[in-house]
């Protein structure tokens, strides 16, 4: 996740030690981690055995979908319902 | 045996003894107080303690069972925790005010009768705004007087209950009370409003933010817990608070992934947990009320936690928008780690605290077959990892650089947030100790295979859903804006008033100003000035005229009258005859 804000300060900063995550690298190597980690996550629910509550949680792959769906559900929300309805100036109130 | 006192009464009695100690004595002399008064909490066995006599009733000052006792233990490990994070402040009215505060919860908590409950409940206010009002912007005290209104408000609704519902049964002893009738509604609000419900939550989100840096980790603790206590102990099994307890985890959640202000985004989160708590208490049986009240126990810590990491952040660098954070980890190490051990507690992860409280809740909501309500939960628990799990540690230590290289955090802080990460990782890898505290026998298992694996997948999949967002630009960035919410009714609403109250008091007031000073008092003065003149003119030009005198003499003469008139220079005689003319007038109008 290296933005663009990130290399404008490493021009500026030049000379000044360089943090963990000042390298692309190892920015990669964590969301190659990160990555493989879904997989393997995604592999092992056929190696477990469920005692579910309800039907659903047979599903397979039912939690990992649900919480990626909720989530893009939420910040979708947020970002196109809800800021358009609620954000004014700071000042707002003053 | 040691002789023990009502826990309260050590904080309150320490808290009033701070100014009193100089020097390095007082950092001792503040640690000492909730460790003197966790020894003596030890040794008070259950039961009913310190009843007191008042007019025909009695005062309990010590209800003590394994409910008011989970909650005594964390509030004292909390105020431990709160103080040592506050050692370098040298403002003695913060330490007064918490000290008081967690007394004031104690005393809460341990009451056993509905007056002393309300008293302590409502020395809660007073204290805790203190808190608010200590950082001494403009901001804070605005935000501390409405925190104050609001409360008030909450605590007459409650006071009136009180009164109803004594006068009901004839008894002021606090215990289950259950929704039936006017006065359980009433105290149900009261307690509702401290819990921060939808619609009485703004109080939360509005005078959190603008606390001190060392008084927000003491009121994420206390209002919002001893509210669930209250509610466990008077409502359990209530249907209605499943359903508020669920919209309370659901609704927050939007907002805190716009706000940008990163101690508001903790408070909405703060809100979202709480919903945890009163959805188990509504719930009702004897695993969602453990789960409750070991999430409360859970969520004090990691809440706590991630208000201290933000808190130093905001100490070292002076900021706290997200917008103006960034990149922090290079310089903040050890802050950056605690706060994700907090934002890993706080988003259940295995291992992590959440994860042995949360899921109990949950549990039960399933066993109940509350489907509904388990997707609400369910969607809570993922967007809960979305907005304090990830957006607080990632805009503040990571993200954009915000080109700031503040030092670490002074040591008492880091002591205070390890101490805390320690605990949030021990009752996650350990729950016994925690489970055995619990007021039910526990025989919950949280760490089976499908439980663990499905909630990392939750949780991942829902990190993978941000990391998308964010490279893709959908993510919305951080601005610098109002988001309103509910407290928009009583801040525009108070405004409306106001504008009506000065129009129509002002409006009058300016109406009488221009009738009564403008015109009747200049009109009074002028008569009072001019009005003997005219008599005594009346009087006299008739007897002038008979006797012949006319034009110019009269003319003279008149102007003579005027004169003395004006200057009280007239004859006696003319002033005698004004007199008799004055009483012939007054007797003929008798």
């Amino acid at each position: 996740m290296v933005t663009g804000g990130d290399m404008d300060m490493k021009e500026k900063t030049r000379g000044e030690k360089e943090y963990l995550f000042d390298k692309p690298k190892n920015v990669n190597i964590l969301l190659g981690c990160f990555f493989s980690s879904l997989v393997v996550l995604l592999i092992f629910e056929l190696f477990v055995h469920k005692h579910p509550h309800f039907p659903w949680e047979e599903w397979l792959e039912f939690y990992a979908v649900y919480g990626f769906v909720a989530c893009v559900a939420l910040v979708v929300a947020a970002k196109y319902i809800l800021r358009p309805l609620v954000k004014r100036r700071e000042d707002y109130y003053d | 045996m040691i002789d023990t006192v009502p826990p309260a009464a050590i904080f309150i009695v320490g808290g009033l003894l701070v100014p009193l100690i100089h020097g390095k004595w007082k950092s001792a002399f503040l640690l000492l107080i909730p460790v003197v008064g966790f020894i003596n909490l030890i040794h008070i066995p259950e039961g009913t303690h310190w009843v007191v006599r008042f007019l025909d009733y009695d005062l309990i000052f010590g209800k003590i069972d394994r409910l008011s006792l989970l909650f005594g233990y964390i509030f004292h490990l909390i105020t431990f925790i709160s103080l040592l994070y506050a050692l370098h402040v040298k403002d003695d009215l913060q330490h007064v005010a918490g000290l008081i505060y967690a007394g004031s919860s104690l005393g809460v908590v341990f009451a056993g009768d509905l007056f002393s409950f309300f008293v302590f409940w409502e020395m809660l206010t007073v204290s805790s705004v203190m808190l608010i009002w200590s950082r001494r912007t403009r901001a804070s005290v605005a935000a501390g007087y409405r925190y104050i209104l609001v409360h008030a408000a909450g605590g007459l609704c409650l006071l009136a209950g009180i009164v109803l519902y004594v006068n009901q049964t004839g008894s002021i002893e606090f215990g289950y009370i259950g929704l039936n009738g006017l006065a359980s509604y009433l105290i149900f609000f009261g307690f509702g409003l401290n819990c921060a419900w939808p619609i009485l939550h703004p109080w939360l989100t509005d005078a959190y933010p603008e606390a001190t840096i060392t008084g927000v980790i003491f009121l994420s603790a206390f209002t919002t817990k001893t509210a669930v206590y209250a509610l466990a102990r008077a409502f359990p099994g209530t249907e209605a608070l499943i359903w508020i307890g669920a919209i309370m985890t659901g609704f927050p959640i939007f907002y805190a992934v716009i706000e940008n202000d990163l101690r508001r985004v903790l408070a909405y989160s703060l809100i979202n947990q709480v919903g945890f708590m009163v959805c188990g208490i509504g719930i009702g049986t004897a695993l969602a009320m453990n789960g409750a009240v070991a999430h409360a126990f859970n969520d004090i810590l990691f809440k706590a936690l991630l208000f201290m990491s933000m808190g130093a952040v905001m100490y070292r660098t002076g900021k706290i928008n997200g917008t103006a954070l960034g990149g922090l980890y290079r310089t903040m190490p050890l802050t950056c780690i605690f706060c994700m051990v907090g934002a890993a507690s706080i988003s259940a992860f295995p291992l992590f605290s959440g994860f042995v409280s949360k899921s109990m809740v949950m549990d039960a909501a399933a066993q109940g077959h509350m489907k509904i309500i388990w997707f609400i939960l369910l969607f809570a628990s993922a967007g809960v990892f979305h907005h304090a799990g990830i957006k607080i540690p990632f805009f503040a230590f990571f993200g954009h650089d915000s080109g700031m290289r503040p030092k670490e955090a002074p040591l008492n802080m880091l002591l205070a947030m390890g101490i805390t990460a320690f605990l949030c990782i021990f009752i996650g890898s350990f729950p016994r100790p925690l489970y055995s505290l619990l007021p039910y026998p526990v025989d919950y298992v949280p760490y089976t295979a499908p439980h663990v694996l499905g909630q990392t997948q939750l949780l991942f999949f829902s990190a993978l859903a941000f990391t998308l967002l964010l490279l893709s630009g959908i993510y919305p960035g951080e601005q610098r804006c109002v988001n309103l919410d509910a407290d928009w009714f009583y801040r525009k609403g108070a405004r409306l008033f106001y504008h009506i109250m000065d129009k129509v008091f002002n409006g009058l007031s300016r109406l009488l100003d221009r009738v009564f000073v403008g015109g009747l008092a200049g009109y009074l003065g002028r008569i009072s000035r001019d009005g003997p003149t005219i008599a005594a003119l009346l009087c006299m030009v008739p007897a002038w005229v008979i006797s012949g005198t006319t034009g110019e003499k009269l003319a003279r003469r008149k102007a003579i009258v005027r004169t003395a008139m004006r200057t009280g220079a007239s004859p006696v005689g003319i002033s005698a005859a004004m007199a008799t003319v004055f009483l012939l007038i007054v007797f003929l109008l008798m």
